[in-house]
């Protein structure tokens, strides 16, 4: 076996140049896979965390049919949730860590001199656990603020920058909306951006029934966020709900739902849907380039099989079992591939963080992936080195030894 | 004794197209152990096809080939392979060794494909004590290309003899050297066959054969005739004779 190897590598070394251009192709498929998986990884890891930083074991019902053609986006548009499935689906779904309605509006907020256009959520006292919001000063306004309506918010980090300037713990001040003042109780961490881009720390939260009252004077929900305590109650925590919400709202079985239940996965699977177009299609000119490659190996083993004739005949002569020098010119094959594919990484290992740097595409380079290119490279040595290896090995030694 | 090449009615033919060739139309012969034998005829009398056979690297059409006792008609490749590994030694024309490839490893490359496998020590011990008995231990480690042709020759017949084979198979050995090589050359199959090798030679040099002690010789693919060698030439005195005249020749 290390006759052969070392045989192989000669041979390799012999022509080391012809070598390099056969494994070129190898190499910029390989570093293709590599730095594309990469991508791919990289984006989708980006995704997961900001899908994480929605809070865990979420699960939100939006307003409306969002699977339905057509309307599909159209959620909150015609709100169907009501205050009556928000106490009903409080009091009876088993498994709940936390509830929180959802209603959204849009205003201007003046604070001193300083004014700012921002995305007011009325939401209720859980939705700061729910949705895994930190504060950095101050604290979640309460239950009472919410029955009451206080006029109480709290203030995401953006605004919060907006309209007080760069650190400035703005606890305790006032803010004015559409003319209406309230009271910053809580100043919340920053967050990033979400999933899909936009700003989660450009926001204002307060209790929805002052949101409701006060500013927009909307009478039902866009949306709930729910809390389940556990992964294993997700399916049941899910039928309950639907249930419930399909009786709410007289629902007859042969009716499409006028709400959807959206699970974190759901949001994630949604939001990598374009990574994964992105990665299939890296994956399919890298996968093209693969063939080339090998198709590259196949075309320099048969030149080498047709100028080695002799050497093959002189082999067989002494002895050499077919077997034998199909194992040889396979093993040259594969080993071209291999360290092409080696190289490959390599190249991907240097440009995946360039890529990041140059191009600000995040990129995760996984074991997984390394794995994947280096079985890869080693297959097409195999499948390509096949044909030029069988040519070889039923060479006839008389013809073999012959050739000049 | 059993003789180690037994041919019986072996013939061969080729089929080029619709047209048959007829190399070889039945040959009987038999070759015992310790034999030194040069096949002799002009080309396409036969004898290479009939060295093909006997060297396991083809089958007879019709008529039987006994190597050894052993019938190869019913032989697949990879038993004949086996067969060229274990009794047979190669020495060509054209050397045959692999280029870029030093003196040694050219030498232990029968052993690669010996079975049982033959560890790269003692293939190392095999492949000097061959080189030695050409007396090339001292070129082990240098390539074809920095050897005369009479070296290159020996490292090949170095090769044919490390797995201990029956028969050394030799095919125009001497085709590619000069005269003195030739002979030197013939020294060495003199020597080998002393100490008990048997020697098939095929050769076209009337003054080559005459270092065999037989001599067969083919034409239109029958054996003409088959006779021991009358005067069998010495290497060493030819050696002698070779110098002398040299030395004339310096003189004059």
């Amino acid at each position: 076996m290390f006759a052969i190897f070392k045989t192989a590598l000669r041979a390799i070394r012999r022509n080391i140049l012809r070598s390099f251009l056969t494994m070129l192709g190898i190499i910029v498929g390989i570093s293709a896979v590599i730095v594309g998986v990469s991508m791919g990884a990289g984006a989708k890891a980006e995704v997961d965390k900001q899908i994480a930083s929605m809070g865990n074991n979420l699960l939100i019902i939006f307003s409306g049919n969002m699977s339905r053609g057509g309307v599909r986006g159209g959620f909150g548009m015609s709100p169907t949730l009501t205050d009556r499935d928000y106490e009903t689906l409080r009091r009876e779904v088993q498994g709940l860590a936390g509830i929180s309605p959802e209603v959204r509006t849009s205003a201007q907020v003046a604070a001193g001199n300083q004014n700012t256009q921002v995305s007011i959520w009325g939401v209720s006292a859980d939705y700061a656990d729910i949705r895994s919001w930190k504060f950095q000063s101050g604290d979640n306004f309460t239950e009472l603020d919410v029955q009451a309506a206080n006029k109480v918010c709290l203030l995401g980090k953006t605004t919060a920058t907006a309209l007080f300037g760069e650190g400035i713990d703005p606890v305790g001040q006032i803010v004015r909306i559409k003319n209406v003042p309230f009271t910053v109780v809580g100043w919340l961490a920053a967050k990033g951006a979400n999933a899909f881009g936009s700003d989660q720390d450009d926001c204002i939260l307060m209790p929805y029934t002052s949101a409701m009252k006060r500013l927009s004077g909307d009478t039902k929900f866009r949306a709930f966020n729910v809390q389940f305590a556990s992964a294993e109650v997700l399916t049941e925590v899910t039928n309950q709900i639907a249930a419930i919400l399909r009786q709410n709202h007289q629902i007859t079985p042969d009716r499409e739902d006028d709400f959807s239940i959206r699970s974190q996965q759901e949001m994630s699977d949604f939001a990598n849907a374009s990574n994964r177009i992105m990665t299939l299609l890296i994956g399919a000119f890298a996968g093209i380039s693969l063939v080339v490659g090998g198709i590259g190996i196949m075309n320099i083993m048969l030149v080498s099989v047709t100028e080695r004739t002799r050497e093959i005949g002189i082999r067989l002569a002494v002895g050499a079992r077919a077997r034998d020098v199909l194992r040889q010119f396979l093993t040259e094959a594969v080993l071209l591939s291999v360290v092409g594919g080696a190289l490959g990484i390599g190249t991907g290992y240097w440009l995946a963080p360039l890529l990041t740097k140059f191009a600000g595409f995040p990129t995760l380079i996984s074991n997984s992936s390394v794995i994947l290119a280096f079985s890869v490279s080693a297959i097409i040595g195999v499948v390509f080195g096949f044909f030029p290896a069988l040519k070889a090995a039923n060479l006839d030694p008389i013809e073999a030894l012959r050739y000049e | 004794m059993e003789p180690i090449i037994k041919l019986e009615d072996f013939r061969r033919t080729y089929r080029n197209g619709s047209l048959e060739v007829h190399a070889v139309r039945g040959v009987t012969l038999s070759i015992y152990p310790g034999e030194f034998v040069a096949i002799m005829g002009a080309s396409g009398s036969g004898k290479s096809t009939m060295m093909n056979t006997v060297g396991c690297l083809d089958r007879p059409t019709s008529g039987k080939y006994v190597l050894d006792g052993v019938e190869i008609a019913s032989l697949n490749r990879d038993e004949l392979a086996d067969l060229r590994n274990r009794k047979l030694g190669f020495v060509f024309q054209g050397f045959n060794l692999l280029s870029r490839t030093s003196a040694l490893e050219n030498v232990e490359l029968p052993m690669l494909y010996s079975r049982p496998a033959v560890s790269a020590r003692l293939q190392r011990d095999r492949a000097l004590k061959a080189l030695g008995l050409v007396g090339l231990a001292d070129r082990a480690d240098h390539f074809p290309n920095q050897l005369s042709g009479g070296q290159q020759q020996r490292v090949a017949i170095a090769r044919a003899l490390v797995n201990e084979p029956r028969v050394l198979l030799a095919d125009e050995p001497t085709g590619n050297l000069d005269s003195r090589t030739s002979v030197e050359v013939m020294g060495v199959f003199q020597k080998l066959n002393e100490q008990g090798i048997t020697i098939v030679m095929v050769t076209h040099e009337l003054d080559i054969a005459s270092f065999a002690k037989r001599k067969i010789v083919m034409r239109d693919g029958v054996v003409r005739t088959d006779e021991t060698v009358a005067h069998r030439s010495n290497a060493d005195e030819a050696i002698a004779v070779l110098e002398a005249e040299q030395k004339a020749v310096h003189l004059a």
